[in-house]
């Protein structure tokens, strides 16, 4: 692998960091979950890219972003994508359906983002290591080996999961690109955690978030989901002033997706309503 | 006159017999890692005798004879060593597998499962199976249902009499136990293969009960029946060196796939009537790199097709 687009950090045992991704435009979102990891005791705020998409203002999310000095930010597929002004977002949809929506907010994200963002996002590290009690930790955004892939609870085999460690020397993988967190530690403890996004709800009927508090301890490394509710309503009511589809609109308020569900696994597809 | 010695001697005699890379027709593709393992769990044995088949497989078709499940678990566990991601059993139709059953969970104890099928042999106590099944296993338990039109003249032309009916009645079964299989459609029509064929299955589906549809589009191989049917490929249908950059060769399943059958390994499901074609008696003989040799390779390409769902 390359050295070139990584950071690298190492840390002391005792101490907790948090861990998000899928920002989505969503500036409510992001700063109820800055405040929460913050106040929860996080040292160090791990954002795993795809700060556009899907909300409204896709600039309210860079000030928060940029102007922390305890949050390192990677870039993901989204992010490519509008930091080179790329026509798509890559998010290898084939439903019609599926590519008319994320059409509409890419082409909505693009147009509005401003060209000092775009070249900040161009820059991003696309992965990010860290040394946490002894621990190899990797963050990437899909998967370590491709930007875009999508890592589902149910359809990444522990085996596979293992090779992937293996294979990019990692004892902690973290991601996020799928939208629903879920964690699993394999038999010789390694883990591997989706982070989820805080961008949108998970697909599961409640309007909150979700992001990854990690806690490096003496024994070891305790990983938990938390859940952060802000003002959706709110964020729903800019939606709808910009213009944005009323089935996103929708999402935020009831907490399931309505778009871009071809992607979903049957399990994680089943588990939701549309 | 230069003397030539014995090394450089020895030197040309090596390039004469070892052929230049650059003179090759074919692309050469590497396999990156094996993502998915295809199992040809029937053989080429199948109740239908469908007139677009890339492999010809019908009620008396046994060139690949149906796999034992010593077979199935030794492929299962050498895949699992190479760290697979998932596993898809496919025929012939693997509902007459006499143990399917036992596959299945064998699988699914490893990894998540897709099962491609005609749909015809799932009868209620099946569909009850499947779907405690599904609830059951920790990985995604899926199945992809073949259908191949909106209308049974249009489906029957291509999956036989009567089958249109009989497929979607599977289909049912398994909607009244709440699963919701993938319904794949080979676009020999070529009208359905756009948004409007795309919404006509939509609409069939949602009357028959499936509230969430979920469909997967294939372009037809012009191989096997479906090249009596149709027509071949044409001569300039080939995959030339130099076609495949670092991206087009990732998109292309075989970077990440090899098929086992009961007559041995082969780099994906659709070429495994050609002897050329064959990599080995087992798994093992197949992780390596193939020649994009054969014309179907083509038809991934250009269609960007990918078996998996």
């Amino acid at each position: 692998m390359s050295d070139l687009n990584k950071a690298t950090t190492s840390q002391k045992t005792g101490t907790k960091f948090a861990v998000f991704g899928g920002v989505y435009n969503n500036h409510l979102s992001l700063k109820a979950t800055l405040r929460d990891a913050r106040s929860k005791g996080a040292r160090h705020l791990y954002c795993l890219g795809d700060m556009g998409g899907f909300g409204p203002h896709p600039d309210r999310v860079f000030a928060p972003l940029r102007d922390s000095t305890d949050l390192s930010v990677m870039q993901g597929n989204y992010d490519h994508s509008i930091g080179h002004r790329l026509d798509d977002c890559a998010c290898g949809y084939t439903d019609p359906r599926d590519n008319h929506f994320a059409q509409l907010s890419y082409d909505y994200t693009l147009e509005n983002t401003s060209d000092t963002h775009k070249d900040w996002l161009r820059g991003l590290p696309r992965e990010i290591r860290c040394l946490w009690g002894g621990c190899r930790v990797l963050m990437a955004h899909g998967s370590p080996r491709r930007v875009n892939e999508f890592l589902w609870e149910s359809t990444c085999s522990d085996v596979f999961l293992a090779y992937l460690l293996d294979e990019w020397e990692a004892d902690l993988l973290l991601v996020t690109h799928t939208g629903i967190p879920w964690r699993r530690r394999l038999d010789d403890g390694r883990q591997v955690v989706n982070v989820g996004a805080i961008g949108r709800p998970a697909n599961n009927g409640r309007t909150d978030v979700e992001y990854a508090l990690v806690d490096v301890g003496p024994d070891g490394i305790d990983i938990s989901i938390e859940q952060v509710g802000y003002d959706h309503q709110r964020l729903a009511h800019e939606m709808r002033n910009e213009g944005l589809p009323q089935e996103f609109v929708e999402t935020i308020l009831s907490g399931w997706w309505t778009t871009c569900l071809e992607v979903l696994p049957a399990k994680e597809r089943a588990a939701g309503i549309h | 006159m230069s003397l030539l010695s014995a090394r450089d001697l020895i030197r040309r005699a090596e390039e004469r017999v070892q052929p230049d890379e650059d003179l090759k027709q074919s692309p050469t593709l590497e396999l990156e890692h094996l993502d998915t393992l295809w199992l040809q769990v029937t053989g080429t044995l199948c109740n239908l005798a469908c007139l677009h088949c890339f492999i010809s497989c019908g009620p008396k078709n046994d060139n690949h004879p149906m796999m034992t499940v010593e077979e199935v678990e030794n492929a299962i566990e050498r895949a699992v060593e190479e760290g697979v991601k998932e596993f898809y059993y496919t025929g012939g139709e693997p509902f007459m597998h006499p143990e399917i059953r036992t596959m299945i969970e064998l699988a699914l104890e490893h990894g998540p499962l897709t099962v491609l099928t005609n749909g015809i042999l799932i009868d209620d106590e099946l569909a009850q199976w499947l779907a405690e099944t599904f609830r059951r296993s920790r990985y995604s338990f899926d199945l992809r249902v073949s259908l191949d039109g909106t209308t049974p003249s249009e489906n029957d032309a291509i999956r036989g009499r009567g089958s249109f009916e009989k497929i979607l009645a599977g289909v049912d079964r398994l909607v009244e136990h709440e699963l919701n299989p993938v319904i794949t459609v080979t676009t020999c029509h070529a009208e359905l293969g756009g948004e409007q064929g795309r919404e006509r299955f939509f609409k069939l589906l949602r009357q028959r009960g499936l509230k969430r549809p979920r469909l997967k589009f294939l372009a037809p191989f012009k191989i096997g029946r479906e090249e009596r049917r149709d027509e071949g490929y044409r001569a300039y249908e080939r995959l030339q060196k130099g076609d495949l950059d670092p991206e087009a060769k990732q998109s292309l399943q075989c970077s990440s796939c090899r098929m086992v059958t009961a007559n041995g390994a082969y780099p994906c499901p659709i070429l495994i009537e050609y002897d050329e074609a064959r990599m080995g008696d087992t798994l093992d003989d197949a992780l390596r790199d193939i020649e994009l040799d054969h014309p179907a390779c083509y038809t991934c390409y250009v269609e960007g097709v990918t078996c998996r769902t």
